[in-house]
Order: C-alpha cells, then sequence, then structure tokens
C-alpha cells in the first residue's frame, strides 16, 4: 500500500506537470503527450506479453525475439503480398507460434524458463537476420482513422482518439486483459496457476493446458505488437529492428506489479519521459549528446528497477515447472 | 549441467552438441536450398577457410579467442545462479579501455605496456558487471534486464566517448587512433597469443571452481542459495564477485580482440562477440573448459563467413542462423532425450 | 446399492519406491474408514490416485460404479467427491472466498458472479458450523483458520465422499475433538469419510473400519472393536513398538543455552514470538511442545540466527551470539537441525561428500587455505555414511537421490559432527521412515548424553513426550509452562497447547 501511493503520486505529478505545460502552450504540450502516447502503447502491450504469461507462472524473456520476428513477418509478407491485413493475420500467428514454442519448452520439456525466453531471441535474431532483403517496401502502413466528435476533444482527442487501428485495438486489448485478469473464472485460475499451481490442479483446473493457451494467447498479442510497430508506427524493418523494447517490457510489468494498468501506466511515464526530453532538446533548453537520446528509456529503466525490484512481489510459481504429483 | 561435476567425461554429454550441430547443419541446409544457393559449396567454403590451412587456422583461433572469455564469462555466471547476457557491453567497454590504453600511454616497454592494457580491459569490463551484481544483490533487480539495458547504454556510452573524445585526429570514421606497437599481443608460431592468453583463463577457472574454496561458495550460491547463506557463504557478495569477475573476464576478451586483431576502437568491430559466448557456454554446458571446442567451431565460422558469401553467394548471418539452432537443439531436451533420461534443472534464479 | 468408492487391485510405482502395491478398498455411504499407517507407507498416494492426482500402474478406482481417470480431478469433484489435501491447497495471496470457489465458480457469463459467491461460503459456513471471514486473505489466517477454509473448500459440492488426508496435524486436541464431531455428523447424515492419520486415538475414536497400509502393502482391516492402540500401532509398524525411548536419566549441568525476553516477527511482519525466556542445561533434552504455528518456527529460526531479532538475547555459555547470521551461531556453539532440510539443510545436487561439509567446507582439515582438501572431505564422507548407515551406493552420489530419511541422516551427522555444545533441532524427523526415525532419536539422547544441550522442537507431542526431560509448552508465541516430564501428562499439555488455563 506504502509504494501504492508514492506511486500514484509520481502519477499525479506528471499529470500536474503536464497540466502546467497545457496551461502554458496548448498545441506543443498536446503534440508532446500525443508523441508520448505513441511510444508507449507498443511497450505497454509488449509488457502485456509478460503479464499474460507471468500471471501463470511462465517467465518470458522472449518477448524481445517475439516482436522482432513478428515485426519481420508482417513486413516481409506485406510486401510480398501486397496486403497489410495479410501481413497482420500472418504476424499474428508467428507471435503465437513463439508463444507454443516457449509453452513446449517451459511446460511440457521443462527447461529453465530464461534459457527458453533465451533461446527465442537468439532464434529471432538469427532468422530474420539471414531472411532479411534489403530495399522492400509495403503498400502502405495502417492509416490514421481519427475517431468522430471525439477527435474534437481539446487535448484528449489529439492523443486518445488521432490514430491508426492497430493503436485503437492494442489499447483495447490492454484494456481487455485488466478486467478479464480480475473480473473472470479465466482470470481467477489463471492467478490460482501462477500463484500456486498445486492449488488449481486439485481444484479440477489443468494447470499445463492453462498455460499453454496463455502463453500462447500472449504470443499472439506479441505477434500485434510487432505489426503495430512496423505496419503502423513505422512503415519499414531492418534488422534489429525492435532494439530491446521487448527487455524493457519486463521492467515496465515489474513497476506495473503485474497489472495492465499499472503498465500501462508505467509505459506512459517511459513515454512522456523520452517525449518531454526530445522536445527539450528541439527547443534547446537542454543539450543531450544524440547518442544518448536512445537510451534514456533504458537509463530509466534501470533506474526504475532499482527503486521497485526488491519491494513487489512476482507471481509465486513463476519460473517453476510445475511438478504433478504423479512427477 | 550439474552431473558433470564429479562424474567427469560422460561420452552421452559430449555426443548431444555433436549431434546438434550437424542437425542444424542440415536445417540451415535446407533453408540455403531454399533461398537457391548450394549448401554443400557454401559448407565446404566456410571449413575450408576457416579450419583448411595454417593460415586460415590461425584467423579462426584469433576469431575464436574473444569467444572463449565470453563463453567463459557466461559460464562464471551460470556457475553461481547468473545469467550475465552483457557480455556484449563489458567487452565493449574492456575493447575501448584497452585501445585507449594502447594508444594514449606511449614511450612504454613491451612487457609494462601489455600488461598494462590488459589491465584496463578487465577492469572496466568488470566495472560494468559490478553494476549488475550491485543492483542484483542490493536492490534485487533481475541481472537479465540491467545486463541487457547495460549494453545499450554502453555501446550508446563507447560511440559518444569515441565521437567526441577519442576519435583519431582528423578522421572521419568513428574509431580510435590505432595501439602503439608496444601494446600489440605477438604471434607464435603463426598463432595468436591472446588464444593462448584465453585457453589459460579457462584452465585457470576450471581448476579454482573445482579445487578452491571460492570455486565452491560460487557453486553453492548458484546451487542453492538458501543452503549457501545458511553455511556461512555471503550470498549478495558472492553475487557482486560472480558478476565483477564475468565483467572481467568478458572486458579481457574485448582488450585481446584489440591488442591481437583489431589495433584499435571501433564500435562496429564487436559487434555480437558477446551474444555468441551465451550460445558458447550453453553449448559447453557451462563448463570452463567445455565452451572451448564450441568457441573455436563459432570463431571458424565467423572467420570463414565472409568468403562464404564471396564464392557461394549466401549471406554471413548464416552463422547466426546456425547458432541459434544449435543453441535450440543442445537446450532443448530434443537430443539429450536419446541419450539421458534427465530433465535439464533451473541454471538461473527468477526474478 | 454400489459401493460410493471401491477400489481394486491399485498399484503405483514411484523411482525407487513402490508406494501402492496391488491396494483394493470399498466405502459405504455412512462409513468411517481409516486408513492408517507410518509416513512414507503410501495413504497419500492412494487417494491422490482417487482424485485423478496420480496415474494408477494398475487397477481401478470406481465412484459411484463409475470409472475415475487420471487427470480428470474435475469430475471427480463433480461426482461429490471432496478432498482434504495433507498439504493445504489454498493460494495464499487470494481471499477465502475465491479459494472455496476456484475451480467452480458461480458466474454470469464470463464474469465471476461475487455477490453469490460471497453467499455461498457464507452459507457453506453457517451450515457447518465451521466460522470463516469470506474475505479475508488465506495468508493472513493462522493455520487452524486455513484448515478450516480447506475442509469448507472440500464440503462445497453435496459431497458424497470426503477424504481427509491428516486433517489433525496442525490442530490442537479440542479442534480435532470438535473435527471428529463433524465427521461423525457427516457420516450419520450420509457421507462416506475416508480418514487418514497416524494417531492411534483418533482412529480409535471415529473409524468404523481401519485399512493398515505398511511400506505400499496393505496389511489388512481391523475396527476399534476388534483391537486396541497397541494392536494397531504394532500392524502399522510391523512389529511391538517402544512408546518410550530408552534413555537413561539426565544430569543437567551447567546452563548452555540461554535465551532471554526474545521477540521475532513472522513472515507476515506480525509479533510471533512475544518475549521467550528459555534455559537449556547441557545434558538434557528440552521440548517445545505446542500445535504447529504458534511460533515455534520463528523462535528456532531467531535462536539460530536465520531470522530477525526484534528483542532479546541468544546466549552460548553466557556469551551473546550474533543476530541474522547463521554461521556466527554456529561457530558460537549452537548445531542446528532446520525445519526445512531440503532448503537450508541441504544442496541437493552436490553430492553426499560436499553436503556433509557444506558449514565447514573453508576450515582445516577440509581446506588449506584456499585450496580445497578433496581427499580429505571424501575420507570424511565415507567414514560418516558408515558410521550413520546412510544408505547410498556411494558418497559420490548426489543428494538428491537420496531417501528422506537418509537426507536427514546427512543433516544430523553433519551437525553432530564436531565437538557439540548446543543442538537445536527443529521437527527432526518429519516425514522419514521409522528406522531412520529411531536412529536420530538415539543420536539425539548419545548426544545429550556427551553433554550437549538439546532443544527439541516437534510438532509430534508423543516425540516430545518420549525424548525430553523438561518439557516447554508454547502457545501463542508464548511459553505458557514447563513442566518434568516425569509429570508430563498428554492431557494436560493438550490442553496447555490450547491456550488454556489448565
Ligand atoms: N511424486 C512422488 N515421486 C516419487 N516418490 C513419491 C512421490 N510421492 C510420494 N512418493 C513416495 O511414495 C511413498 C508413499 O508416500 P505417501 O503416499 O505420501 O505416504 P504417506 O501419505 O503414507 O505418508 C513415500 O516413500 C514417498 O517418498
Ligand atoms: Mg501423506
Amino acid at each position: 500500500m506504502k509504494y501504492l501511493s508514492k506511486r500514484n503520486l509520481l502519477i499525479v505529478l506528471i499529470a500536474a506537470a503536464t497540466a502546467y505545460f497545457y496551461s502554458k502552450d496548448g498545441s506543443v504540450t498536446t503534440s508532446v503527450v500525443s508523441t508520448a502516447t505513441s511510444f508507449a502503447l507498443p511497450l505497454a502491450l509488449a509488457a502485456m506479453v509478460g503479464i499474460m504469461c507471468e500471471r501463470t507462472g511462465i517467465v518470458n524473456i522472449g518477448i524481445e525475439g517475439t516482436l522482432l520476428t513478428s515485426a519481420f513477418v508482417a513486413f516481409f509478407v506485406s510486401s510480398l503480398t501486397s496486403n497489410i491485413l495479410l501481413g497482420l493475420a500472418a504476424s499474428i500467428a508467428v507471435g503465437s507460434l513463439l508463444g507454443l514454442l516457449l509453452a513446449v519448452m517451459a511446460v511440457t520439456w521443462k527447461m529453465d524458463q530464461i534459457i527458453a525466453g533465451t533461446i527465442i531471441n537468439i532464434l529471432a535474431t538469427g532468422l530474420t537476420s539471414f531472411l532479411y532483403v534489403q530495399g522492400r517496401t509495403i503498400p502502405s502502413t495502417f492509416p490514421e482513422y481519427d475517431i468522430p466528435k471525439l477527435m474534437n476533444l481539446p487535448f484528449f482527442g489529439p492523443v486518445l482518439f488521432m490514430h491508426g487501428p492497430l493503436f485503437y485495438f492494442g489499447l483495447f486489448v490492454i484494456l481487455s486483459l485488466y478486467v478479464a485478469l480480475f473480473k473472470t473464472t479465466w482470470g481467477l485460475r489463471s492467478r490460482a496457476v501462477g500463484e500456486h499451481p498445486s492449488s488449481a490442479d486439485t481444484a479440477g483446473v489443468s494447470v499445463a493446458r492453462l498455460r499453454y493457451i496463455n502463453v500462447a494467447i500472449a504470443g499472439a498479442i506479441g505477434g500485434l505488437t510487432g505489426s503495430f510497430l512496423s505496419l503502423e508506427l513505422v512503415g519499414s524493418f531492418e534488422r534489429g529492428f525492435t532494439a530491446g523494447k521487448g527487455f524493457t517490457a519486463l521492467a515496465l510489468m515489474i513497476f506495473g506489479r503485474w497489472n495492465p494498468l499499472g503498465a500501462l501506466a508505467a509505459a506512459m511515464m517511459f513515454g512522456m519521459t523520452q517525449a518531454y526530453a526530445n522536445q527539450l532538446m528541439i527547443d534547446q533548453v537542454i543539450q543531450i549528446p544524440t547518442q544518448f537520446i536512445g537510451v534514456l528509456p533504458y537509463i530509466l529503466t534501470i533506474i526504475v528497477l532499482a527503486i521497485s525490484a526488491g519491494k513487489v512481489r512476482p507471481p509465486a510459481a513463476e519460473g517453476q515447472p510445475y511438478e504433478k504429483a504423479d512427477a | 549441467m550439474s552431473d558433470t561435476k564429479k562424474k567427469g567425461f560422460d561420452l552421452g554429454n559430449w555426443m548431444i552438441p555433436i549431434i546438434a550441430v550437424a542437425i542444424a547443419m542440415f536445417i540451415a541446409g535446407i533453408m540455403m536450398k531454399l533461398q537457391g544457393a548450394d549448401p554443400i559449396s557454401a559448407y565446404k567454403t566456410l571449413f575450408t577457410t576457416s579450419f583448411g590451412s595454417v593460415a586460415g587456422f590461425s584467423a579462426t583461433l584469433g576469431k575464436a579467442t574473444p569467444l572463449v572469455l565470453s563463453g567463459l564469462a557466461v559460464t562464471i555466471g551460470l556457475r553461481a545462479g547468473l545469467f550475465n547476457i552483457g557480455a556484449q557491453g563489458q567487452l565493449i567497454s574492456g575493447a575501448l579501455a584497452t585501445a585507449w590504453a594502447g594508444y594514449a600511454l606511449t614511450g612504454l616497454p613491451a612487457f609494462i605496456h601489455l600488461p598494462i592494457a590488459l589491465a584496463f580491459g578487465i577492469f572496466f569490463g568488470g566495472f560494468v558487471g559490478y553494476i549488475a551484481g550491485a543492483l542484483k544483490a542490493y536492490r534485487g533487480v533481475h541481472e537479465v534486464i540491467t545486463t541487457i539495458m547495460l549494453n545499450s547504454i554502453i555501446m550508446a556510452l563507447s560511440d559518444y566517448l569515441v565521437v567526441y573524445h577519442f576519435r583519431e585526429p582528423g578522421q572521419l570514421l568513428t574509431r580510435t587512433s590505432e595501439i602503439q606497437k608496444s601494446a600489440r599481443l605477438p604471434f607464435i608460431f603463426s598463432l595468436p597469443l591472446g588464444f593462448f592468453i584465453a585457453i589459460a583463463c579457462a584452465v585457470l577457472a576450471w581448476w579454482i571452481m573445482t579445487n578452491t574454496t571460492s570455486g565452491f561458495r560460487f557453486e553453492t550460491v548458484g546451487r542453492n542459495k538458501f543452503a549457501a547463506w545458511y553455511a556461512g557463504i555471503s550470498v549478495k557478495r558472492t553475487l557482486v564477485m560472480a558478476m565483477m569477475i564475468s565483467g572481467g573476464i568478458a572486458g579481457l576478451g574485448g582488450a585481446v580482440e584489440t591488442l591481437g586483431v583489431t589495433y584499435r576502437f571501433e564500435p562496429a568491430f564487436n559487434a555480437g562477440l558477446g551474444f555468441d559466448g551465451i550460445t558458447i557456454a550453453l553449448l559447453g554446458r557451462a563448463h570452463p573448459l567445455g565452451i572451448i571446442p564450441g568457441a573455436i567451431l563459432i570463431g571458424g565460422m565467423r572467420a570463414g563467413a565472409s568468403n562464404m558469401q564471396f564464392v557461394a553467394g549466401v549471406a554471413t548471418e548464416l552463422v547466426d542462423l546456425l547458432m541459434a539452432l544449435i543453441l535450440f537443439l543442445v537446450t532443448a531436451p530434443l537430443v539429450t532425450r536419446f541419450f539421458k533420461n534427465t530433465t535439464s534443472k533451473s541454471v538461473t534464479g527468477g526474478w | 446399492m454400489s459401493d460410493l468408492l471401491e477400489i481394486t487391485g491399485l498399484t503405483k510405482q514411484f523411482p525407487g519406491v513402490l508406494a501402492n502395491d496391488n491396494i483394493s478398498l470399498t466405502v459405504k455411504a455412512g462409513e468411517v474408514v481409516a486408513l492408517l499407517g507410518e509416513n512414507g507407507a503410501g495413504k497419500s498416494t492412494l487417494v491422490k490416485a482417487v482424485f485423478g492426482l496420480i496415474k494408477p500402474d494398475k487397477g481401478q478406482i470406481k465412484i459411484s460404479g463409475n470409472v475415475i481417470e487420471y487427470g480428470d480431478t474435475a469430475g471427480v469433484i463433480a461426482a461429490g467427491v471432496g478432498m482434504v489435501h495433507q498439504h493445504f491447497q489454498l493460494v495464499p495471496v487470494m481471499s477465502v472466498t475465491e479459494n472455496i470457489i476456484l475451480g467452480d465458480e458461480p458466474r454470469r457469463g464470463f464474469f465471476i458472479n461475487r455477490q453469490s459467491s460471497r453467499k455461498q461460503v457464507i452459507e457453506l459456513s453457517k451450515r457447518y458450523g465451521l466460522e470463516v471471514d469470506p474475505d479475508a486473505i488465506i495468508e493472513d489466517l493462522p493455520v487452524g483458520m486455513q484448515q478450516r477454509v480447506e475442509i469448507l473448500k472440500a464440503l462445497r459440492k453435496d459431497v458424497k465422499l470426503l477424504i481427509l488426508d491428516e486433517p489433525t496435524a496442525v490442530l490442537t486436541p479440542q479442534e480435532i475433538d470438535e473435527l471428529l464431531l463433524v465427521i461423525r455428523n457427516l457420516a450419520k447424515s450420509g457421507v462416506g469419510i475416508v480418514l487418514i492419520t497416524h494417531k492411534l486415538h483418533e482412529v480409535m475414536a471415529v473409524a468404523d473400519r481401519v485399512l493398515v497400509l505398511r511400506g505400499g502393502k496393505a496389511i489388512g482391516f481391523t475396527s476399534p472393536k476388534e483391537s486396541d492402540e497397541a494392536g494397531l500401532a504394532q500392524m502399522m509398524v510391523g512389529r511391538s513398538v517402544v512408546l518410550r525411548v530408552d534413555k537413561k536419566p539426565a544430569k543437567p549441568g551447567k546452563a548452555a543455552l540461554e535465551v532471554r525476553g526474545l521477540q521475532v516477527l513472522d513472515d507476515r511482519k506480525l509479533l510471533s514470538v512475544k518475549g521467550v525466556d528459555l534455559t537449556v542445561h547441557s545434558g538434557e533434552i528440552l521440548g517445545v511442545a505446542g500445535v504447529e504455528g504458534n511460533g515455534q518456527r520463528e523462535l528456532v529460526e531467531a535462536i539460530c540466527g536465520m531470522r530477525h531479532r526484534v528483542s532479546g538475547q541468544v546466549l552460548v555459555a553466557g556469551v551473546a551470539t550474533k543476530d541474522m547470521h547463521p554461521h556466527a551461531v554456529h561457530l558460537a556453539g549452537i548445531s542446528h537441525i532446520p525445519e526445512d532440510r531440503e532448503k537450508h539443510g541441504l544442496v541437493a545436487n552436490y553430492s553426499i561428500a560436499d553436503n556433509l561439509v557444506l558449514n565447514q567446507f573453508d576450515q582445516a582439515p577440509f581446506a588449506k587455505g584456499w585450496v580445497r582438501n578433496i581427499s580429505q572431505v571424501n575420507s570424511n564422507a565415507d567414514a560418516v555414511v558408515e558410521k550413520f548407515d546412510i544408505r547410498t551406493p556411494s558418497a559420490q552420489n548426489l543428494a538428491s537421490s537420496l531417501s528422506g530419511g537418509n537426507k536427514q541422516k546427512v543433516v544430523v551427522a553433519r551437525e553432530l559432527s564436531e565437538d557439540l555444545k548446543v543442538l537445536v533441532a527443529a521437527q527432526p524427523t518429519r516425514g522419514i521412515d521409522v528406522g531412520s526415525i529411531e536412529f536420530i532419536h538415539n543420536q539425539l539422547i548419545a548426544a545429550r548424553d556427551r553433554g550437549a544441550a538439546v532443544l527439541l522442537v516437534s510438532a509430534e507431542l508423543d516425540e516430545i513426550l518420549s525424548l525430553s526431560d523438561r518439557i516447554a509448552v508454547m502457545s501463542g508465541g508464548e511459553i505458557v509452562a514447563i513442566v518434568d516430564s516425569k509429570d508430563a501428562d498428554r492431557n494436560y499439555i493438550g490442553r496447555l497447547m490450547a491456550g488454556m488455563k489448565a
């Protein structure tokens, strides 16, 4: 509870600062926050992959690899078929396949889950860099779709309602995951499996099956995130395209205490920091060597974890293969 | 990987990587075929280039040197229950620090200059490891995340330092000046001295692990932190030490690369060496000596890759693909199943 | 009418242990069948198979005439079987209600119907007179209360068959009586009951029939009418049992271990040891009796330097020991057989030899300076394996390959191998075979006779009664009485354990 208030204080502070800036210069602040939102959403979505997995007790450090592979697949399938919808579908399929691969390694083979995730990351790097070809393009990115009426709201219109379809869908996924995790039978069972699997088992809930399903769905969310990055936000793909977002996502998951809304708030905080830093650079208020702009989130990640990691409690059964009574 | 400790040599254990390599090459071969290349000629070029001549083999060992060290760095971490994904950043810190010591310190005789330059690498690599270790031990931050983040931060930092502070005068490329002749690692019978340093490190690490109280502390912490604490081993200090030593070894890898191969620091030079260390460590089953063949194999592939691209038209990234497949096959119980009926136990901790 | 439960020829082999060997059992409606057997006899294995949690190698299980499939726990529950598991199957971070409804939640569409869930729990708790707070979080509840939740969970569906696996282990004698009453009433209302225990008087009190298991085999059926406690005990262990361990009268010497005003917090940061004073003299065994969860664990951990002492002191031969440093405490002269041997006592994938020197690996003769003397480690191990009769082909085998009893012998051997001043033994015989229990008991007494001060903490009242020279009764985090074991009476101690003024 103590930390909750500290956290809320942070959010309130950021909100207050934003309100203050908004009162001074509305248009710039709006554009800064809307940049921050675009920056935050893929990170938050990627954190959902981690939350889905860890809530049922599977550590997934292969998020980075999942994002990279699905962004790659999204881009190249779109490029080859000239159809971004096919690219999206393919990336979601590939994401869930990687999820299933993790499930096989972690649940069926009971491998060390950190190593299983690392394998996915290395596999993703190897495959995407081997298969990568230069100079391809996609027909178009997912176009921005401004939601009528809502887009006219001051501040909130541009920040929330003037994005592409995958943005809205991603936001929907995050909010639904929150509801599902805490209000539905699926959520109760998933959390029970992540905290104390034998309780779930003895109550007639199949631990292995639920873990498989959840990790595969998580993979699909990873696929969606990959598509969002390559087909909506950026519109291209290069080697090493995801640049550590999958790892940052893990930090957001921890900072957000394995809660979808917490991770979303944490991602927003990251986005705001980045966007404000950019803005201050543009305004020549501060000067940061260009090399450091990109690594700001990483420095922030380490600081944030140094503050919060030891204090939050991860799902108790995380990382441990479940040994049925009949081992 | 625990059962290798006392049992010594177990054929089944060592057949697994060999079979894994064979299967991985087969799968990658199919993928080359699909791309329209000829896998036989590609593999032939790859391996004759790296293992077919003394000069080629020397180049292979040169490539293998930092790999032995980064593999050893990851291995040391695994032994203490830490997964050091940051060998890359530690190696780069070492490479840059060594390069600076190599070009900026002048007028020293080789027998002083060389050790100083190497020590710079060890120290800065170790320092980066220390950061991750201390964050783990005292703040409970998982080393996988910190080391990954540190990799990127150090990449940026080294780039910045070279651009703004250490750039070779009048040079447009982002690189430092060349190191002094007195800081270059010599060749012994046309084989790089650095390779022998690396092997010596591996042997020393193996001896320390199996025969000293420090090794016992490391291993105990790696296998059961609670029992270690209970038995009077300072878990926190051991974790920090392990990360620091691991980083120091990776830093030495960067130093040796700088002093024996590249002779200067240029950010792109060291790409991927640290990451290869992960594959090599797992391939060698986290055994300090077991990593050596893996490092030579991968070093050979790296050494022959560009020639292969030239002759067979296969992208050098084939090596990355091969490594990923090998790693998957070695760690997944696919191949293992045919030899032993064991389930792999956890070697790394939770968050 | 067919039998409620019908087990025929059930066989289950675990690696190295034949846990169930061709066991058959039937239970009718309204009948209480006790499964009696020592730790490791195979009782839990049998009932887990009934619940679909274990796959039998051979044999068949029918409930109300329908065959049970492995893995179909949900189906078994739906068929009207409830089970109170030996190890609580509760999610610590979830509420009582959430735990009770888990697996069959009242719902509205995809959503959990909170109101009706809560109502169900309240009704359930009323119906059986087992009061619980539906919104309390499990980990905040004392063990006895958790047990209640576990029972309610089992009773939630209108059960036809209720299985209770050692439900009384964490209860006071008085709570046990209440539970036995509930069992009798359920049986009267037509529920078939399987009660697992190794406490003979409980069997005598409620069972209609008794099936005795030993080493995985069914020794035979009997009933309280046909047999008495001694007869049951003999069936259980296969020979007549010595209820009292042979020992000479104690010759207590000077105070060796002194605990003064010790206060300790538990994992939930609640004060669980509330100012304990104890003195153990060399040459005596002081037993701490008490229902589990009354602060014994925290007391032991604080004495041994594993848990922070909020206030108070622990002295060895008059010298204060260091807080939160188990090894320093060890060096000060307190040896410790930890309750959780897997976690603190052993490194599972180290050899037995390395485990035997775990707390002295860096001292002579096992190390000379920085270098370990492996041959000394090995010769020490060979000698200890011989002396303590540790059943293993070689001291180089991994500790994880040992059975529970032999693992415990490794820990005991290590702690006893030095010139012993104080020994703190926490649940030293939990979950191990009779042979090992006897061996360890004799070792404790031998240590006492060599002049060590022994503090024995055990949840088994019989163990305390037969080994101790003096008995301290712990309840609610306090030592409520210290009695001489000559004057100790089961009933009297039971009342003290329950926190009653005797
Ligand atoms: N999952 C398991 N794997 C291996 N051995 C087991 C397992 N479960 C129980 N055993 C062994 O089977 C035997 C019977 O155990 P159990 O049924 O729990 O006994 P009880 O409940 O009578 O104390 C013991 O020797 C125990 O060690
Ligand atoms: Mg049992």
